[in-house]
C-alpha cells in the first residue's frame, strides 16, 4: 500500500477483469466474515426480546458492578502486562538488533520464535506443571528448605501475567527489533560523539526511532492479552475474572447470546478507547504501525 | 550500548546475563514439558520416578499413550484438515488481496486497507462469536423460510476454518503484499515488450517471484491454525480439534500423555517453522 502506479486499472478491458478477479474474493472474505457478521452481533445486542429492540443489554452490563470490575480489572491488567513485556523484551530486541551479529544473531532470533510456534496451550501447560502446588517451583524450595510446606503460585493474577508475559512477548520483540534495525549506527556515534551519556542517547535518539515499533509491539501486545482467554482461564483465580471469559460464559454455558454480544461491543469499545489514546499519545498511526509489525 | 563505543564492560557483562537469563526462561516451561513426557508417573509433576516410553506408545489398562489414543489421533485428524483449508484459503486470498492493494488504485482503497486490517485487532473470542450468530442467523432463516436445514452452518469444521481463516488472511496478506512490493516492475514490463501475455508474465515472472512469501506464510498459517484456540472453541461442534481436546483433558488433570503429544508438537513446529524461514531466506534468481 503506497505509491503504487495504476497500470493495470488506467483501463483496458484486461485491466479491468484483473481489478474484480482479485476484488472478488477480498470481498467475500470481509463481506461474508467480517463485516455481516459483525453487524448481525451488533444488530442482536440490542435486540431485548423475540420482538423488541432496545438497550436493555447495554444496562445490564452497566448495572452490574460485577461485570465493570471484571471489564475494568482486565483493560488494567492489559496495560500493566504490554508495558512489562516492552521492559522486559527492550534489551533482548536491542541486544539481536545492534549488538549480536551473523550466526548468534540468527539463533538468538530463532530461540524467541520457537516458542511461539508451538502454541500457547502447550506454553501454558508448562506453566502450570512449573507453578502448581505439586510443582516443580514447590518442590524446590521445600528441598531446599526455604519453606515448610507446599506453596500455591498457581490461580492468582500474579501467576496469570507471568503467563500472559510468557505468551505474548514475540509479538513485542519481532517489531521492536525490525525498527531497531532501520537505526544507522552513525546517528548512536554521533550521539555520543556529542557528549550525550547512554540514557541521552536512548531518551533523545533511540527511542524516537523506535516509536513506530514500540507502537505496533504495544498495541499488538494490548489486545492480544485483551482477548486472551486461555492464560487467564488455566493460571488466573476462581476470583481473577477475564472479560472474554465472561462474553463465553453468556454464549456458551448460559445461552444468552443477546447480553453476549453487548458485552462483545463494550470489549471493543474499550480496547479501541485504549489503543486510540495510544496512538494519540505515541503520535502514530493504526494503518502505518500494524503493516509494520508483521 | 554500540559493538564500536567502548561502554563499560560490567555493563556489557550485565547485558549478556540478562539475555542468558531471558533465554532460561524461554526455555523452561517446554523444557519442562518436554521432560516429563517421559515420567514414569501418572502425573506431570515431581517426584521423578523413572523414565519410560508409556506416554507415547503404552496400550495398558491405566496408561494410554497418544499413539494409541483413539480421540487424540481423530482430534489431531481434525486439526489436520482444518489447518490445510485455511492454509489453502489464506495463501490464495492472501495473494489475491496482496495484488489488490499493490496493484490497483480504486476509490475507498485506504478505507478498505484499514478494514483489511480489522481482524488483527478484533479479539478471537468476538471473531468467533460474531461467525457463530451469524452463520446461525442464516441457519435459522433458511429453515423458518425454506425449510432447508443446512449442517454446514452449525458449530463444526466449517465454521472453525471460517473463523480462523477470518483473520489468518489478513497475516497472510501483509507477508505477501511485503514481498510484492519488493518486487521490480522492469521485469514484468520487459516480459511484455517481449511479447508475453499477461498471464504468461504473471505465471512465469511474478507468482515464482511470490511463491518464497506464499510457502513461509502458509506455514505460518497452518502452525496459527493448529495451535488456535478462542476463535476455534466459540465455534465447535462435535469434532473436536486437538486443542480443544487438550483442553479439556487439561481441566479434568492432566496426565502424562499430554506432555508426550505436547513434545510432539514442539518438535513438529519446529521442522515447520524451520521450513518457513528456509523459504523465507532462499533468494530467487532475480534479487
Amino acid at each position: 500500500m503506497s505509491a503504487s502506479t495504476s497500470v493495470d486499472t488506467s483501463g483496458g478491458l484486461a485491466g479491468r477483469l484483473s481489478f474484480y478477479l482479485v476484488l472478488t474474493p477480498f470481498l467475500l472474505w470481509m463481506l461474508l466474515i467480517i463485516v455481516l457478521p459483525h453487524v448481525d452481533l451488533l444488530l442482536l445486542s440490542f435486540k431485548e426480546s423475540a420482538t423488541s429492540v432496545g438497550l436493555a443489554n447495554y444496562r445490564e452490563f452497566f448495572g452490574e458492578p460485577v461485570y465493570l470490575r471484571t471489564l475494568a480489572r482486565t483493560v488494567v491488567i492489559s496495560i500493566l502486562t504490554t508495558l512489562l513485556i516492552l521492559l522486559i523484551s527492550w534489551p533482548v530486541a536491542y541486544y539481536i538488533a545492534k549488538l549480536a551479529r551473523g550466526r548468534s544473531k540468527t539463533s538468538l532470533y530463532l530461540a524467541c520464535l520457537l516458542p511461539f510456534w508451538v502454541g500457547e496451550l502447550v506454553r501454558v501447560f508448562g506453566w502450570t506443571i512449573i507453578l502448581r502446588e505439586t510443582g516443580l517451583l514447590s518442590r524446590l524450595l521445600q528441598h531446599l528448605g526455604v519453606v515448610q510446606g507446599p506453596i500455591e503460585f498457581l490461580y492468582n493474577d500474579a501467576a496469570m501475567i507471568v503467563g500472559l508475559i510468557y505468551t505474548l512477548m514475540l509479538f513485542m520483540i519481532v517489531p521492536l527489533i525490525s525498527v531497531l534495525e532501520t537505526l544507522d549506527d552513525s546517528l548512536v556515534e554521533a550521539g555520543y560523539d556529542l557528549g550525550g551519556n547512554g540514557w541521552i542517547v536512548l531518551r533523545q535518539i533511540v527511542i524516537p526511532h523506535a516509536m513506530p515499533g514500540i507502537a505496533s509491539g504495544c498495541i499488538i501486545v494490548f489486545m492480544l492479552s485483551l482477548g486472551s482467554f486461555l492464560t487467564p482461564i488455566l493460571m488466573g483465580g476462581k476470583s481473577s475474572q477475564w472479560f472474554t471469559e465472561q462474553i463465553y460464559t453468556q454464549f456458551i454455558t448460559r445461552f444468552n447470546w443477546e447480553l453476549g454480544s453487548a458485552f462483545g461491543f463494550v470489549l471493543l469499545a474499550a480496547s479501541s478507547l485504549v489503543v486510540w489514546a495510544g496512538l494519540k499519545l505515541s503520535g502514530q498511526s493504526l494503518s502505518s504501525s500494524l503493516a509494520r509489525g508483521s | 550500548m554500540l559493538r564500536t563505543i567502548p561502554g563499560k564492560k560490567w555493563l556489557r557483562w550485565m547485558h549478556k546475563a540478562y539475555l542468558g537469563l531471558f533465554l532460561a526462561y524461554l526455555a523452561l516451561p517446554l523444557a519442562v514439558v518436554a521432560v516429563f513426557a517421559f515420567n514414569d508417573s501418572t502425573i506431570p509433576s515431581l517426584p521423578w520416578k523413572g523414565w519410560t516410553l508409556d506416554w507415547f506408545i503404552g496400550n495398558g489398562s491405566t496408561r494410554t499413550g497418544m499413539l494409541r489414543d483413539g480421540e487424540i489421533g481423530a482430534s489431531i485428524g481434525h486439526s489436520l484438515i482444518v489447518a490445510a483449508l485455511v492454509t489453502l484459503l489464506s495463501i490464495g486470498c492472501g495473494t489475491t488481496t496482496a495484488f489488490l492493494f499493490e496493484r490497483h488504485d480504486f476509490k475507498g482503497k485506504s478505507l478498505l486497507y484499514l478494514l483489511m486490517l480489522m481482524p488483527l485487532v478484533i479479539p478471537g473470542v468476538i471473531l468467533g462469536i460474531a461467525i457463530l450468530a451469524f452463520s446461525s442467523t442464516l441457519a435459522n432463516g433458511l429453515e423458518t423460510h425454506f425449510g432447508l436445514s443446512v449442517e454446514a452452518l452449525r458449530p463444526g469444521l466449517l465454521l472453525v476454518t471460517l473463523g480462523q481463516f477470518s483473520f489468518i488472511a489478513t497475516i497472510a496478506t501483509l507477508v505477501i503484499s511485503a514481498r510484492l512490493r519488493k518486487f521490480d516492475r522492469s521485469l514484468e514490463e520487459a516480459a511484455l515488450n517481449l511479447g508475453a501475455g499477461p498471464l504468461t508474465v504473471l505465471r512465469t515472472i511474478t507468482l515464482p517471484y511470490l511463491y518464497p512469501s506464499m510457502i513461509g506464510c502458509g506455514v505460518v498459517a497452518f502452525l496459527m491454525s493448529f495451535e488456535n484456540f478462542s476463535t476455534t472453541l466459540m465455534l465447535v461442534g462435535s469434532d473436536a480439534p486437538l486443542t480443544i481436546t487438550m483442553f479439556n483433558r487439561m481441566r479434568q488433570g492432566s496426565t502424562p500423555e499430554l506432555n508426550a503429544v505436547s513434545l510432539a508438537l514442539m518438535l513438529a513446529s519446529a521442522l515447520l517453522g524451520l521450513v518457513s524461514i528456509l523459504a523465507q531466506h532462499k533468494k530467487p534468481p532475480s534479487e
